[in-house]
């Protein structure tokens, strides 16, 4: 732990606990993926004198390798930055900005809402080359319902390409104000960035809370830390957090020690104490997320506040998808690693399940396909492990003739017979497009069962579509397929609209005769046929051939709508083994039994672990291009 | 280029052998032979992967290096029978079966041939009905040739035909003529061989079913008491592989080679051949080649030469690959093994199963594991191991079995 800077002994206090809320300024950062966020984060970084220049590299927030390599953020964080006004009235003032770092993506609006509403203000940074995407919208929108007082600032103005006032007509006409009002930065350059940080303690307003009332601070990060256990960030609504207080999670009533509370600037700074209005984290030694969920509200056990702060919420997993170790002896690793994922995030939810086909595995619950992938991408590089994971799908609920429901997570559970009504959830979409691409967009959201809500122009070449869709339908390669057609342009985002009765049916697909439950795919009843063909074809290539003939074939029920057929291996036999070749046939031997301990069987059929992660990876199933139902 | 070798462990300098190998060699029911391995071909085919290698190959690369190459050759040779001598030290019994392989043996003078077998002779003893067999490609032997080498003790020879389809010899970059191999084959004959053995390649892309057929009426016809008929494999490393890679020619397609397989069996058997091993048929059990049948019998054997394999005892080991290398050891009074693998128990029964069930008169059931019985079963089941011979305690494959035979070692290794 770094050691706290020390200050001149005129300068008003600044330090954790004893700061005056009127000098604190707590403000987020909302952009779309590569609008550069994380350079502009590290520019205030650098200019603010946090960080050491030589200690400076790219992306300084951003602590995980998946976040840094593909340029999102998944996890807030809190910056406590340090800040003299500059120029203007209040040149010379000191002041605390604490920036909050939000997630970018749509499976974490949750998160990015409690981020929003440990804040005052928000930065609405938008690339001046590009202009606002979907899901800066959707999040500016958030924070207006947050009041937070909004920002809008031009980024990249230092790009050939950008065009600033054409976009700040953009930003002023979204947000009402003047063009002249959106500031114009250059993360990469530091060009406005003073500014933009001096605008910050001008516009946002400094938090207000009681400071002698008991103490609610609310949780909107939490995170799991090998050596530290779970470090969880807090915004002091009211009262004041002690370093030597019990806690109390009001959601739960579970108390715990504090170990060590303190704020980040950006590495931890120990504190003695956080007051209203700041932002720091808190340490107790507990080692699971889910003993200090995002959106709870920490209070002081000896003296603990009587209503908790609104909004907490339960995660809800969205998307399903099954996770097996294609080397079986790896099951209790992956088990391993899920419970040590599971303590950094909260809304991950995992059973064990069984497979006929793939062996033991867990079905996991996430909150959106983005989610699955990180999810599946720590396991495969954090703990070295290879896995399958099954076609992703959506929760349904089934009613069945008898009035009965069944709530279906698994297609390989999806009730036989006596179905009288089956429900799936929906979202409702927006995109927003270039003009010259609506046709395509409307397109696809129309092949995709979707139905238009409305239709704005945002600028004169600048569409925003509003639609409601199956979430089955989005899962799988919307936003890839979205990308294509409108040239990369187009920006998505969505949020849970309810559920939709739809005229679904099951479709199994059965090696020779036996039905492999991997494979199995609610889809809507007019996509069904595309999906069988497209899966048997897909199969035929993949499946080698067997020492007999193997019918691959779709069906609903009992009745089969696609067939291919993998023709019987006539020759698998070496021609020569004389002396020479004994001891190089043995070692191929050897070989193929380590190799065959790779291979799945279904029924009689030997099947290769690669045949399985081909036929249920999207990306070839997506590019065949024939747009089937939701397991495409 | 040659497929690379193995890897195994590294051989005592002297080639000395583990006391229970050795034990094994004197003791045992096994019987020995010697394999000499001729590492010159004229010219080198694209689809081989054999070590050997053609003028231009080799340092010097003059017509008269190569001679120099050749001759010091038999002297390495004999010099690693005297270091086999010593190493054996007696525990080996008489030699039943030589067996001169290549390359192509016949490039060396009869005269080279018959110092080796002489010297096989001092060192161990060859048996009075001892099986010695040289290969031959058709183009290198002549009538005089033949009788020189029926003279110098040969009693058997085995001819490259490969094919009498000009298109399938020339994809094959052979050199001889169609009706050159069947040739020899009679002229072998009337040199006083009565063991003559014709190989053939089948599969070829581009050969047609009528150009196999034709290959095995000739072969046939051609009065010799065996034949090996081999789908070609495309092994890495080779021109072919290349060529396949590149496009050039397509690859051998499986079903062809099992429906030439079959057409093999019909012919042969019509013909009056029976098969005996996968690869190989013979008009009687005593025209089986005896030298062979010991590699698939887990018999001793020692390999003389560059890249030869020998095993003794359990015990298996393999020469250096480059004839100047090879020399270059036994000069230095050393071992010219590369390296060799003392087999465990469990990979003596892996080979002697991949081994055995390749052979008509297949495997004992009782040399199976519990697991690989069941196994067994199934496969009799499928169609791929003959009842009857189950009901008799063994493991003996069916023709279609023969052309899953693999699938089969697998199962029943499983």
């Amino acid at each position: 732990m770094a050691t706290e800077p020390t200050r001149p002994a005129d300068a008003p206090r600044t330090e954790p606990g004893a700061t005056d809320p009127a000098r604190i300024r707590n403000f987020c950062i909302i952009a779309h993926i590569d609008h550069g966020k994380s350079t502009l984060a590290d520019r205030m970084l650098q200019i603010t004198g946090v960080v050491d220049p030589r200690q400076m590299r790219d992306q300084y927030l951003d602590r995980m390798d998946i976040e840094r390599e593909r340029g999102i953020t998944i996890k807030s964080q809190a910056v406590r930055l340090p800040w003299r006004v500059r120029s203007g009235e209040r040149a010379g003032e000191d002041a605390v900005l604490n920036m909050i770092d939000t997630p970018g993506h749509v499976d974490f609006t949750y998160e990015v809402s409690r981020s929003l509403a440990a804040c005052e203000g928000a930065v609405l940074l938008v690339d001046a080359a590009q202009g606002i995407e979907a899901q800066t919208l959707a999040n500016l929108y958030l924070a207006l319902e947050n009041d937070l007082t909004i920002i809008p600032v031009l980024n990249k103005i230092d790009l050939p390409a950008a065009q600033p006032d054409r976009y700040a007509e953009e930003l002023a006409r979204l947000i009402g104000c003047e063009p002249d009002d959106c500031l114009r930065v250059s993360g990469k350059t530091g060009e406005g960035v003073e500014h933009l940080l001096d605008e910050i303690v001008r516009q946002v307003p400094a938090p207000v809370g009681d400071p002698d009332a008991p103490a609610r601070a609310m949780i909107f990060d939490s995170v799991y830390d090998v050596y530290r256990g779970v470090v969880t960030y807090v915004r002091v609504v009211d009262g004041r957090i002690e370093a030597r207080d019990r806690i109390r999670m009001m959601s739960t009533g579970a108390t715990h020690e504090l170990l060590e509370l303190g704020v980040i600037s950006p590495e931890p700074i120990k504190a003695g104490a956080l007051g209203v209005g700041e932002v720091g984290y808190l340490m107790t030694g507990v080692k699971d997320v889910r003993q200090s969920r995002v959106g709870d509200t920490v209070t002081i056990n000896a003296r603990p506040a009587q209503t908790p702060l609104a909004g907490y919420k339960d995660p809800k997993p969205m998307v399903y998808s099954g996770l097996y170790p294609i080397d079986g002896s790896d099951y209790p690793n992956l088990r391993d690693a899920l419970d040590k994922l599971k303590l950094n995030d909260a809304a991950l939810g995992y059973e064990p399940e069984t497979s006929a086909a793939l062996g033991f595995g867990f079905r996991c619950g996430f909150l959106g396909l983005l989610h699955l992938e990180i999810i599946r991408e720590r396991l495969e590089r954090e703990f070295n492990l290879d896995l399958i994971s099954t076609a992703p799908n959506v929760v349904y609920r089934v009613v069945l003739d008898d009035g009965r429901e069944v709530t279906v997570t698994n297609p390989s559970e999806y009730p036989t017979g006596k179905v009288a009504e089956v429900y799936e959830p929906i979202v409702r979409a927006t995109i927003l497009t270039p003009t010259d691409y609506v046709g395509a967009v409307m397109e696809l959201c129309q092949g995709r069962r979707g139905t238009l809500l409305g239709m704005d122009y945002l600028s004169a070449d600048r569409v925003e579509l509003r639609y409601t869709l199956p979430l089955a339908e989005i899962i799988y390669d919307f936003f890839d397929q979205l990308k294509s057609r409108t040239k990369g342009y187009a920006s998505l985002d969505y949020e849970p609209s309810g559920e939709q009765k739809s005229d679904l049916v099951k479709v199994d697909i059965l090696l020779h005769g036996e039905p492999v439950d991997a494979f199995s795919a609610i889809v809507h009843k007019e996509k069904a046929y595309n999906y069988g063909v497209a899966i048997t074809s897909k199969l035929r290539s993949l499946i080698p051939r067997q020492q007999f003939e193997v019918p691959i074939q779709a069906a609903i029920g009992s009745r089969v709508i696609a067939r291919e057929t993998i023709r019987a291996l006539r020759k698998d036999v070496l021609a020569k083994c004389y002396g020479g070749d004994i001891t190089r046939k043995r070692k191929l031997l050897e070989k193929q039994k380590e190799g065959k301990k790779r291979m799945k069987m279904v029924g009689r059929v030997e099947v290769p672990q690669e045949a399985f992660i081909a036929a249920l990876s999207t990306s070839d199933t997506s590019s065949d291009g024939k747009g089937s139902g939701g397991r495409k | 280029m040659p497929s690379a070798p193995p890897d195994g462990q590294p051989v005592p300098i002297d080639g000395s052998l583990p006391a229970a190998a050795l034990a094994e060699l004197a003791d045992g029911p096994r019987a020995f032979g010697i394999y000499v391995h001729v590492p010159f071909c004229a010219s080198r085919c694209g689809y081989c992967d054999f070590n050997t290698y053609a003028p231009g190959e080799l340092a010097g690369a003059t017509h008269e290096s190569y001679v120099a190459t050749q001759k010091s050759y038999v002297d390495s040779v004999l010099a690693e029978l005297a270091l086999a001598a010593r190493v054996l030290d007696g525990a080996a019994p008489t030699v039943q079966t030589v067996f001169v392989g290549g390359g192509t043996p016949t490039l060396l003078p009869p005269e080279d041939l018959a110092r080796i077998l002489a010297g096989i002779d001092r060192a161990f003893g060859l048996a009075p009905d001892a099986e010695i067999t040289t290969e031959a490609n058709p183009e290198s032997v002549t009538p005089a040739s033949l009788r020189a080498l029926r003279q110098a003790g040969f009693t058997r020879i085995s001819l490259g035909m490969q094919s009498v389809a000009p298109h399938v010899l020339a994809l094959l970059d052979r050199r001889h003529t169609p009706g050159r191999a069947t040739q020899a084959a009679e002229q072998a004959r009337a040199a006083g061989f009565e063991r003559v053995n014709l190989d053939l390649i089948y599969g070829v892309p581009g050969e047609r079913p009528e150009d196999f057929l034709a290959s095995l009426d000739a072969a046939v016809a051609a009065g010799v008491d065996h034949v090996s008929a081999y789908a070609l494999t495309v092994e890495e490393g080779t021109r072919l592989h290349a060529r396949v890679r590149r496009g050039e020619i397509p690859a051998p397609d499986d079903d062809v080679a099992a429906d030439r397989y079959l057409a093999a069996e019909e012919r042969l058997t019509a013909a009056g051949f029976t098969w005996y091993e996968v690869s190989n048929w013979a008009r009687s059990p005593d025209s089986a080649c005896r030298h062979n049948l010991g590699y698939w019998r887990g018999d001793h054997w020692w390999g003389l030469g560059p890249g030869a394999h020998s095993h003794v005892g359990g015990v298996r080991w393999w020469n250096v690959r480059h004839p100047a290398a090879y020399a270059r050891r036994l000069a230095d009074g050393h071992t010219p093994a590369q390296a060799r693998e003392v087999l465990t128990v469990e990979q003596r029964q892996v080979e002697e199963v991949m081994l055995r069930v390749r052979m008509a008169d297949g495997l004992a059931l009782d040399r199976l594991s519990e697991p690989g019985r069941a196994a067994a079963v199934r496969c009799m089941a499928d169609g791929l191991l003959d009842p009857h011979a189950h009901a008799a305690g063994r493991a003996v494959l069916t023709l279609r079995g023969r052309l899953l035979a693999d699938a089969v070692v697998r199962d029943l290794l499983a």
